[in-house]
């Protein structure tokens, strides 16, 4: 579980982040949705320690990570997975040599079992006869499927997602979506997933937190989010004709 | 005042650089990669201008030394103490600096806008002793092996231009270059080619690492890192030479 409370976060005088307050369950899927540039991103980077904090705290299981020692950090940093938006796949290493490399780093495992580890992590994510390939020779899907399987390869307890699924059609981004939802449940991981997609929101996500402007202005379930009256989220949630479609057919 | 904060920003990223490695063994394995890419892919460019140069340096000091009261064998001490004291060490490093420079500027700096920084952030990893730490010690170790390799073939390519153009014969050459030889020049040209080193791999990567924004400030940290590593090898040399040498 990660409890964020009261986080505040400026740039150069810009208040970017204005007394955030969540906790993200484990086991479930918390999502965290919002226009572009209401803060999303530096809210996540504030919660990995990307970004410093000018105010608030974040708890890992209890434990307080920027009152942390350098050593303690890395002792968090160790059970964060992290899906970024660019994949950030090392483009002259393989698809298995990606995978293996935060095991290499980070465990006494011998050869065998680093390649045995990484050859479960990629048929979970259905990647099969991909081991050899470079970065560059896969598609967009398959590249998320491999920051995927690196991200779980070191049983992380914690899993941050950056918007899985840009830049991807939307019959892989359903695929993903699964993914993070099926391995979020099955290792009992707390997944946080920044996302823009409603269909992700609808498919995956367990407790959902709207940030409007720097502020969170809005928290639920799935079910909820489709029936609130809040200007801000219909705003943003019925965006498109479609959904005002849809939202009238079904009221 | 921004010299002092750049000065201190640097220092600090060279500490990060050389603290503890996650693990060792992946850190040799690194060290062999650079080795490979910034020594042994740097021995051509090294081999073309230093064959030249000392082709060049004896044919201009045999068309100076056309007085008879300087003896042609000076031709053979000109190409030797040249190339030792000066062009090996510091010129083949001002050019290393823009070889290897804005390659190590250009990979770190690509990585860092492409987020991979922060990857291996996230994932627990030093990413400035893991990606710069490598180089350095790449750097450190091959550098002085180019220069000597310089010196060598900058005073065969005078030897084999000075005969081939009739400026200097086969006995005056040679006895030009063991006139009067003091093994301490090789001593301090390595000790030169070792501050160089650091400073190649170093100065760039520290461009490189804080990069922000695209494609257009990589190549900005690509030309800065270039620049300043010039710079520094120029201004080295002289408080070096002085040290070193008077």
């Amino acid at each position: 579980m990660i409890q964020v409370n009261n986080i505040s976060k400026s740039f150069t005088g810009r208040s970017i982040l204005k007394d955030i307050n969540f906790t993200f369950e484990t086991g479930k899927t918390n999502i965290i949705i919002g226009e572009s540039g209401s803060g999303k991103t530096t809210l996540l980077k504030c919660m990995v320690g990307l970004n410093e904090i000018d105010s608030g705290e974040i708890l890992y299981d209890g434990r307080s990570f920027f009152d942390l020692d350098f050593k303690g950090k890395k002792a968090i940093r160790k059970e964060i997975g992290m899906l970024f938006q660019g994949w950030c796949l090392v483009r002259l290493k393989t698809v298995e040599e990606n995978v293996v490399f935060p095991l290499s780093m980070f465990t006494d495992m011998s050869a065998e079992e680093k390649r045995d580890r990484a050859n479960f992590c990629l048929q979970r994510v259905n990647l099969n006869n991909a081991n050899n390939l470079y970065p560059s020779e896969l598609s967009g899907g398959m590249k998320k499927r491999v920051a995927i399987a690196r991200a779980i390869a070191v049983q992380p307890k914690y899993l941050f997602c950056d918007e899985p699924n840009s830049g991807l059609d939307p019959k892989t981004s359903i695929v993903i979506d699964s993914l993070i939802k099926e391995i979020t449940e099955e290792y009992n991981i707390t997944t946080i997933v920044i996302t823009h997609d409603m269909n992700s929101v609808i498919e995956i996500g367990d407790n959902i937190m709207f940030i409007y402007k720097g502020e969170k202005w809005w928290e639920g379930t799935k079910h909820e989010i489709l029936k609130t009256n809040n200007q801000e989220i219909c705003d943003f949630v019925y965006a498109t004709e479609f959904m005002k479609d849809l939202k009238e057919k079904f009221q | 005042m921004r010299v002092f904060y750049h000065f201190g920003k640097y220092y600090l990223f060279i500490k990060r650089a050389f603290g503890k490695p996650e693990k060792f063994s992946i850190y040799i394995d690194r060290i062999f990669e650079e080795i490979n890419i910034l020594g042994i892919g740097s021995l051509g460019i090294v081999a073309i201008i230093s064959v030249f140069m000392g082709a060049v340096i004896t044919i201009q000091s045999a068309f100076n030394f056309e007085s008879p009261l300087i003896p042609l064998y000076a031709v053979g001490v000109a190409v030797r103490d040249s190339m030792i004291l000066e062009f090996s060490p510091a010129i083949v490093s001002l050019i290393l600096a823009g070889k290897v420079g804005s390659s190590i500027a250009s990979e770190i700096g690509t990585m860092r806008v492409t987020e991979q920084i922060d990857a291996l952030e996230i994932m627990g990893i030093n990413s400035a002793g893991y990606l710069v730490f490598p180089k350095i010690i790449a750097s450190l170790l091959f550098n002085p092996i180019l220069v000597v390799f310089s010196m060598f073939l900058g005073i065969l390519g005078g030897y084999l231009f000075g005969i081939m153009a009739g400026v200097v014969t086969d006995y005056e050459y040679i006895y030009g270059i063991t006139y009067e030889f003091r093994p301490y020049n090789v001593i301090y040209a390595l000790i030169k080619s070792a501050v160089f080193a650091f400073i190649i791999a170093s100065v760039p990567a520290f461009h490189g690492y804080y990069t922000s924004g695209g494609a257009l400030e990589v190549g900005r940290s690509s030309t800065k890192g270039v620049v300043y590593s010039s710079v520094l090898i120029l201004a080295f040399d002289l408080i070096l030479t002085q040290l070193l040498l008077s």
